[in-house]
């Protein structure tokens, strides 16, 4: 009897402590961070005073607070598209019929940007952007812009050039998602669209896509839910500005807690991000849970 | 970008031409979409190589130079003898070798228990570790910041190597039981029947065989804990215990204009990362699609 429990116990012996980690270091955080949320002045004085949803009513009101929910949105949807689109279009080419040793080459040098320190990519691109960059002088002589465009420190400019910079660091993930996705759809799929004469649009439309499609769902989710929450990039090329045209949420976080020392109201802005991430995740596990049953 | 590849990849039936002239023009556009897109994408990166070898007064010189006309080692070599440097440097080894260890230890232990048992739980506990890789991590910064320093571990190697063992053991779980998925039972039940413990059949009959997918775990917590940013600014204070990432970005603070520099350290603390991916990159992209792994 008691062997037998012990033999049943066999399988949590051996979660145990990967369970233990995970469950108290971001259980306990996560918990910690929404007492923050509901109190004032946390960290900073030794006894805070218990404030209810006063916090979340304040951050309501502030606009600062909606202009970063709209960053974030226009950050969050330009990237993924971006990651799409170009994801989509690398991953087709690799897959295309080539010599296998290419496939492999060009593989690896695609996935590149992946593989970067966020302060590698920012500096690099910061050093692109530049008014006397590289970029600017490539434009200039083929005669598309006239004065070179301070890229990253025009409000009107700043948001489309980390959208460029998130497009060219994130699409690795889909380009490597789909590929796999590719090479499971059968040819004769293919074959029998070429016997009905479809050309290349109708294939894509009518076999890649519904053929990729539990792929390309899950892997867009995700890519949603790590950029909605991305800082390094953001923070490390633009920091939010100029002005505030780039704060994205994360960063206002960021800026809240360790700049102006306002724990109580970034816990405020964290917890605002959980629960949005929140219901990206759940849309993501039950879209897990049906593929795989 | 889009017109270039769509004329490429359709191949409109043109009758006078032959259909082995035809592929063959099919191929080469598509090789050199390819080639384009190669350019395109690699080109920062080729970039930073080019300043990092040349002064600082030639980065902005026009017309831009690829290959640098003055050529120099200058910001390598300052930033080899730098001790403060070096220092970085060991410290994200350590902490990335550390990290990449415990991961796949605590990894493999649990995801051997999801792989080859069902128990009271199971689904619930998978669909938690699934969770855990989506938890925001700035929302975990604030208090994750009062743990850390509750358990005295603000300032110190070890406050990081467990912060990137909570960040890297979901995947590790995900991917090793990916894995260990794709091990017929049948070795685990001849084990079993020669009276090997559990144990004995995770370490010595199943591991062997999921080489590939240790190494493509070892190589994605390497890379998690080797880039990590955030963290790694906020848990830690004194010089000797900040990691490549923060060194390379209190660079730009302290000598804003030294691009040599600066680029030279970029470059220094890519190579780990780019020679371990260069060696194993088929192992990583076949961990990464069988994960769902992070971008």
């Amino acid at each position: 009897m008691i062997l037998k429990l012990l033999r049943q116990a066999t399988p949590y012996w051996f979660l145990l402590p990967g369970l233990f980690i995970l469950g108290t270091l971001l259980s306990v955080p996560l918990y910690k961070v929404i007492e923050y949320s509901l109190y004032d002045n946390v960290i900073i004085e030794p006894d805070p005073t218990f404030v209810g949803l006063q916090n979340y009513a304040d951050m309501l009101g502030d606009s600062g607070y909606w202009s970063a929910l709209f960053n974030t949105a226009v950050f969050t949807i330009g990237s993924v598209v971006g990651h799409l689109l170009v994801g989509t279009i690398l991953a087709m080419l690799v897959n295309a019929d080539i010599h296998p040793k290419a496939r492999t080459v060009f593989r690896s040098l695609l996935i590149l940007p992946w593989i970067f320190t966020a302060v590698v990519v920012a500096l690099n691109w910061q050093l692109l952007l530049n008014p006397f960059g590289v970029v600017n002088y490539a434009l200039q002589s083929i005669g598309l812009v006239s004065e070179p465009l301070d890229w990253l420190g025009d409000p009107d400019l700043a948001m489309w050039s980390l959208l460029i910079i998130s497009t060219w660091r994130g699409y690795p993930f889909i380009m490597v998602s789909f590929l796999s996705g590719l090479q499971s759809i059968p040819s004769e799929l293919y074959e029998a669209a070429d016997i009905d004469g479809a050309n290349f649009f109708h294939k894509f439309w009518h076999v890649t896509v519904p053929q990729l499609k539990p792929v390309i769902y899950g892997v867009a989710l995700l890519d949603l839910i790590w950029t909605f929450q991305l800082f390094p990039l953001v923070w490390l090329t633009t920091g939010g500005g100029p002005g505030r045209s780039t704060e994205v949420l994360s960063t206002l976080t960021y800026r809240l807690a360790f700049v102006d020392f306002e724990f109580s109201r970034a816990s405020t802005a964290a917890v605002t991000i959980l629960g949005i991430s929140a219901i990206f995740t759940m849309l993501y596990l039950i879209n897990e849970s049906r593929n795989r049953t | 970008m889009s017109g270039q590849i769509s004329r490429v990849v359709v191949s409109p039936k043109k009758p006078w031409l032959r259909e082995a002239t035809r592929v063959r023009i099919t191929r080469v556009s598509l090789y050199l979409a390819l080639i384009l897109a190669v350019v395109v994408i690699t080109f920062p990166v080729l970039w930073m190589l080019s300043v990092s070898f040349k002064p600082t007064t030639d980065t902005f010189s026009l017309p831009p130079q690829l290959i640098p006309e003055n050529f120099q080692l200058d910001g390598y070599i300052k930033v080899l003898q730098n001790e403060t440097f070096r220092t970085f440097i060991i410290n994200s080894y350590l902490i990335g070798l550390a990290v990449t260890f415990l991961s796949l230890i605590i990894g493999t232990l649990a995801a051997f228990a999801f792989s080859r048992y069902r128990f009271f739980g199971d689904q619930a506990a998978k669909l938690f570790v699934i969770a855990t890789q989506m938890v925001p991590t700035i929302t975990l910064l604030i208090p994750f910041f009062g743990v850390i320093v509750w358990l005295r571990l603000y300032d110190t190697h070890l406050g990081l190597i467990v912060t990137y063992l909570t960040f890297g053991l979901p995947y590790a779980i995900i991917m090793m039981n990916a894995y260990l998925n794709t091990i017929p039972k049948d070795f685990d039940e001849a084990a079993i029947i020669d009276g090997c413990s559990p144990f004995r059949v995770l370490f010595s009959v199943l591991l062997p065989m999921a080489t590939p997918g240790l190494i493509s775990t070892a190589v994605y917590t390497f890379l998690l804990s080797w880039n990590e940013f955030l963290f790694a600014l906020a848990l830690t204070r004194s010089t000797e215990m900040r990691t490549v990432p923060v060194g390379i970005s209190m660079l730009v603070g302290e000598f804003g204009l030294k691009w040599d520099e600066m680029m030279a350290f970029s470059v220094i603390g890519s190579v780990p990362v780019l020679l371990l991916f260069m060696f194993v990159q088929r192992y990583v992209v076949s961990g990464l699609s069988a994960g769902g792994v992070k971008g």
